[in-house]
């Protein structure tokens, strides 16, 4: 199967990689997935106290050259954004800009997924009630 | 890494082509095109008489006699017609066979197939080295047995099953015994007759000959095998199988044949040590398994798992120059992983960040050195991504994690 060079582009130089303290109040981490179906994605979030937005992002992904891209897209799109805007990233938005094939679209599912649980661990760790009721996200 | 040539090692799927066969095989499209069964003319004596010497530089590869050859379009033909041709010859002697779930799936979903059909299957497991185990197989025959499939050597791991042991309980209960060989001829020695084997599949693009060309070896004495045609037709192969030879693929694989005979011994020990340094030195990697017994396998091949690296990503690091094949068919619109490597007991997890290694005629050392550095980053890279690899440094339980399975 033949990716998109924006595919390969994150694949071979990721954005973001890495970790933020988990236990810090500000960051929010997103585990989804599972090592037996082949994919699992770690995405945290920083929140800035002051402005309410979301000053870092980083990601680790076990998982196929579809799934790391998306993971590491996500991240991108996550810094600067407010955490209303984050929670409107739809997956359909990762498979066009990455042109994802069929096969391909559980990656994009399983960032959507990560973006919200890393946001509903933030929002549990500062006590905030979710304003968009989508924050209950089910796995693909 | 510099750009360099594409290296290829991944000869289980499919050889290149030795250029001796191509030679072989050019006077076959144009100036001797006729048809081996026209009886009529020179130019169908000339393709009937390149047939006959193909069937004999195969035959003699395998130590057969030449009338045991039945050409077909590949190994999933042979299979297909040893296995259906058996379970409708023999209707009247039983309607049981044996086989196991590390078959390739043209034996696999031949026997799904016939079990529409009334027959009843016996998938046999294997052990955690990927051998059946012998027990059991005896346990498993009973008075309506008719069949016993189990392949030489698998496609994925490259373990050789126990043949001759095989054979003998088969004798045991005067149960045929049939193989898919399709790995091992050409490679290793595989004399049906001398092993107790009574049907055998095989195909030339495997050994350096051409795609699109087979053969069943079916047994004429002790005991003669007769199985019925899954073809109809011109009654070519002795009525086993109709349909014009293709003769340019039958002179390819008869050369490919002969090459084999006569370099397999020398290329098998090349190959290895090749195989070898490849293994060792990537199994110098923490957390990595070779999949499959050590002391049965097939010389050029190496399955290594890679611990918390998703297999098809790892590829996706090198694969712009080496050309490998994952253990998870991830790349497939199924996301299974490979049912051979979970049917030996790999958890889920291991059998997706398995890759298979599978070395050739044309493989040189330098092509291996490469490979090693390549892969080697290639796994560096994918668990610094990974986060499971993470975990698993700081000493983190994974079994003890909830996944979100999706």
């Amino acid at each position: 199967m033949a990716y998109s060079n924006k595919v390969l582009d994150h694949f071979k130089n990721p954005r973001n990689v890495g970790v933020l303290d988990k236990n810090s109040k500000n960051v929010g981490t997103g585990l989804v997935g599972a090592p037996e179906c082949g994919d699992v994605m770690r995405l945290q979030i920083e929140v800035d106290d002051a402005t309410g937005l979301i000053r870092d992002a980083k990601f680790k992904t076990f998982g196929c050259g579809s799934a790391i891209a998306s993971s590491s897209l996500a991240t991108e799109w996550l810094k600067g954004k407010s955490v209303e805007d984050a929670m409107r990233i739809d997956n359909m938005d990762i498979v066009e800009e990455l042109a994802l094939p069929p096969v391909k679209i559980h990656c994009s599912v399983l960032a959507e997924d990560a973006i919200k649980a890393a946001i509903k661990d933030y929002q549990e760790k500062n006590g905030i009630v979710p304003t968009n009721a989508e924050n209950t996200a089910t796995s693909a | 890494m510099e750009k360099r040539r594409l290296i290829y090692l991944d000869n289980n799927a499919t050889t290149p082509c030795d250029p001796r066969v191509v030679e072989a095989m050019i006077p076959f499209f144009f100036e001797k095109h006729g048809n081996a069964a026209s009886r009529s003319h020179q130019f169908g004596w000339e393709a009937e008489e390149a047939v006959d010497y193909a069937r004999e530089q195969i035959a003699q590869l395998i130590g057969a006699d030449e009338k045991e050859i039945i050409f077909t379009s590949g190994a999933t033909e042979a299979n297909n017609l040893a296995i259906k041709g058996v379970f409708e010859m023999y209707a009247r002697k039983g309607n049981h066979i044996i086989t196991a779930e590390t078959e390739h799936k043209a034996v696999l979903d031949t026997c799904k197939h016939l079990e529409k059909l009334g027959a009843e299957i016996t998938y046999l497991k294997v052990k955690e080295d990927g051998l059946i185990d012998l027990a059991e197989l005896d346990a498993a025959i009973k008075p309506s047995t008719i069949l016993v499939s189990i392949m030489w050597a698998n496609n994925e791991t490259g373990v050789i099953q126990p043949m001759r042991e095989i054979a003998q309980i088969c004798e045991k209960h005067g149960v045929l015994f049939h193989s898919d060989a399709t790995q091992a001829v050409g490679k290793i020695p595989t004399n049906p007759r001398e092993t107790g084997v009574h049907l055998m599949s095989f195909t030339g693009h495997k050994m350096y000959g051409p795609k699109g060309v087979g053969a069943l070896y079916v047994s004429r004495k002790n005991p003669r095998v007769k199985v019925t045609a899954q073809m109809d037709g011109g009654g070519h192969e002795r009525g086993m199988r109709s349909g014009t030879l293709n003769v340019p693929g039958i002179v390819g694989f008869g050369k490919a044949a002969e090459i084999a005979r006569l370099e397999m011994a020398q290329d098998a020990e090349r190959v290895s040590q090749l195989r070898d340094k490849l293994e060792k030195a990537l199994t110098k990697l923490e957390e990595t398994k070779v999949n499959g017994n050590p002391q049965s396998r097939m010389p050029h091949v190496s399955n290594i798992s890679f611990k918390h690296v998703e297999g098809e990503g790892l590829m996706m690091t090198f694969n712009q120059n080496i050309a490998v094949s994952s253990g998870s068919a991830c790349t497939s619109a199924s996301l299974e992983p490979s049912y051979v490597l979970v049917g030996m007991g790999l958890g889920d997890d291991l059998a997706h960040s398995s890759i298979r290694f599978s070395l050739g005629r044309f493989t040189t050392e330098e092509d291996v050195d490469y490979a090693i550095e390549a892969v080697s980053n290639g796994v560096n890279h994918m668990r610094d991504l990974s986060p499971i690899w993470e975990m698993y440094k700081d000493g983190v339980d994974l079994t003890k994690i909830e996944w979100s399975a999706h």
